[in-house]
């Protein structure tokens, strides 16, 4: 449904240095999927969505929409389109319904159609308690709502959403979650960006994680996590341990059958991470600890995480690429862009 | 709660496009609507908008009340003369600031919103600003015309009435596109507000607006005769002169003499060039 093909993007240029936000971007989004864009902030996620929407254009590549060229025939596309921007965009001097209302004149409906839509999305979204007040006075969720709701008004075949659920309460995440699962169901295609994981591992169908502006991994969350394989297990020998106690149990592990990759990590006192090929590794473990006299002080297992997958693929968790990327942005610069 | 079906087919629009005339006139007026909503709720635009110019009218009416008679061309009163000024000076203000809420619009995003839908033109937006601020003018005019009448300053009569509405629409048209295009180039509200202000009183002391180009020293009166404002003026001080035809000449200046027609033709031609020249601006989305 949604093709992007070699995306390339540079801003910046004279007075700042040059940000390469897209770097050879390909991704494609089956019809009736819903789909997570994983990254961390400042990955080219808000950059690929807003080529995608006809907002910015590309230095090269290729964008198809339901086999609509987005570059060639932007209206059209816009018809197709849903947006939700990461900054909600409403009046605060308008009511939820006045805004709605002028969402529906720039989509050209009809009168009968607008209402209908207009009483279905405030029942879908629950607004009606505040629908017809003025949208300064709103609350985050209020507004990520009612954003949401012009952007389904002309019942577009292909949504899009920038970090939808950023900064929420938990009631209007739950909603905003539920009314994408049910437009899904239905048929829509529904591509959102994140940089929440536990989100895009609750929600997405597939998801692509993107770092420094191109795709580093693709496909659906149980298939990226099974592919690292193995559960990951954290054990700690005593609340506090010391450097020497740790390698004697380092070097214990690592003579155990079906344990990979044992790693001391000192900022956690001195626990260990290691990653076992079965569960019935962790079994063995215990008894052997046991056998040498070891107190097990915590030991918790998980299957692995997409940020594993991230870490597999980077080297670094999310978070650290968070931290890291922050460093290097030029928000001014990105504001002047995102102005038009 | 089924009732969010998405249908799969693209819209109704599907089923034959509906005219272009019809669409844009739709988003148009829905935008129009949006920025009187915003007048209805706020109106302290409107009620300084209207007191201003009425201020200016009777303090700088009163400022020359004593000047010796003939001292203007055609013997008028100096309130007589000053009111034409006072309109054509309002109605620039107020087109000139045009581009504010576009400018605010970028700022907070909800440019996006306009330019994400699939508008049948992106002219609806200077449109509707335009349809707006005319509105405005005409009713800051109207009070202008009526205090200046009260103050027996005269008033233009039927047909004079129509030149002054015709004059003041090719104005606004000519500034609101311009401040629009300014609302896109500049890179925030700041610096339009900065060209705002630097713009505004020059661009009155440097016309016709209160006094006369053979008051000025020659430089002035070359810079008076070349300014848009004082092609607005000239039409409607010669309105409120009484009987005139546009054939009638309506400015003497440096470089000839102009009638009535020569100078609506003028703001005619500037409006045009003007909005085929922010025209691209509007369409920039995909650079």
């Amino acid at each position: 449904m949604i093709e992007l093909e070699h995306l390339s993007k540079r801003f910046g240029g004279r007075k700042v240095a040059p940000v390469q936000a897209l770097d050879d971007l390909s991704l494609s989004v089956p019809a009736g999927s819903l789909y997570g864009l994983l990254g961390p902030n400042g990955a080219g996620k808000t950059t690929a969505l807003r080529i995608l929407c006809t907002l910015l254009a590309p230095d090269a590549g290729q964008v198809r929409v339901a086999g609509v060229d987005a570059l060639a025939e932007p209206r059209a596309v816009r018809r197709l389109l849903g947006y939700v921007a990461q900054e909600v965009a409403i009046d605060k001097i308008l009511t939820g319904r006045e805004l709605l209302h002028l969402q529906a004149a720039l989509h050209h409906m009809g009168a009968a159609d607008r209402l209908e839509r207009t009483a279905e999305l405030i029942e879908l979204l629950t607004m009606g308690d505040w629908i017809d007040r003025r949208c300064g006075g709103y609350s985050g969720g209020m507004r990520r709502r009612l954003d949401l709701a012009a952007g389904l008004l002309h019942r577009p075949r292909v949504l899009v959403l920038d970090e939808p659920t950023v900064g929420l309460d938990i009631e209007s995440r739950a909603t905003i979650w539920q009314v994408l699962r049910q437009l899904r169901d239905q048929g829509t295609t529904v591509l959102l960006s994140s940089h929440y994981l536990e989100e895009v591992d609750a929600l997405a169908d597939r998801l692509a994680i993107i770092d420094g502006g191109r795709v580093i991994a693709e496909g659906t969350p149980a298939a990226l996590k099974g592919a690292l394989g193995g559960d990951r297990v954290t054990l700690r020998v005593r609340e506090f341990s010391d450097e020497q106690e740790a390698s004697r149990v380092r070097d214990l592990l690592q003579a155990c059958r079906g344990v990979r990759q044992v790693v001391v990590n000192r900022a956690q006192g001195y626990s260990l991470n290691l990653v076992v090929e079965d569960s019935g590794v962790v079994e063995t473990l215990r008894q052997q600890l046991a056998e040498a006299q070891l107190p097990v002080f915590a030991l918790a297992q998980s299957r692995p995480s997409l940020d594993d997958v991230y870490l597999q693929a980077t080297g670094r968790t999310l978070s650290d690429a968070e931290l890291s990327v922050a460093g290097r942005r030029d928000l001014k610069e990105e504001r002047k862009q995102s102005m038009r | 709660m089924t009732s969010a079906s998405p249908s799969l087919t693209p819209l109704p629009a599907a089923s034959g496009e509906p005219s272009a005339l019809a669409e844009i006139t739709q988003e148009t007026l829905a935008l129009t609507r949006r920025l009187f909503v915003q007048l209805a709720r706020r109106p302290s635009t409107l009620v300084a908008g209207v007191l201003q110019p009425l201020i200016w009218l009777v303090l700088f009416g009163a400022l020359f009340a004593n000047a010796p008679e003939g001292l203007l061309p055609g013997g008028i009163s100096y309130g007589r003369f000053l009111g034409a000024g006072v309109i054509v000076f309002t109605a620039f203000s107020a087109a000139l600031n045009a581009g504010l809420p576009v400018m605010f619009d970028r700022e907070f995003g909800f440019l996006n919103r306009l330019l994400v839908a699939p508008l049948r033109s992106r002219s609806s937006i200077v449109f509707a600003s335009v349809l707006y601020i005319t509105s405005l003018s005409l009713v800051q005019s109207l009070a202008i015309m009526g205090t200046a009448a009260l103050l027996g300053y005269g008033w233009p009569g039927g047909a004079g009435l129509l030149l002054v509405l015709v004059t003041l629409l090719l104005l606004v048209f000519a500034v609101t596109a311009l401040s629009l295009g300014l609302a896109f180039a500049l890179p925030g509200h700041i610096e339009l507000i900065a060209v705002i202000f630097v713009a505004n009183l020059p661009l009155l002391f440097a016309s016709t607006a209160l006094a006369p180009i053979s008051f000025m020293p020659p430089w002035l009166g070359w810079l008076a005769a070349l300014n848009p404002l004082t092609f607005a003026i000239e039409p409607i001080r010669a309105a409120y002169a009484g009987s005139f035809h546009l054939t009638d000449v309506v400015l003497v200046a440096p470089y000839g003499s102009l009638t009535a027609l020569t100078c609506l033709a003028i703001l005619a031609g500037l409006a045009a060039g003007l909005f085929l020249l922010i025209r691209p601006m509007l369409d920039r989305k995909l650079t």
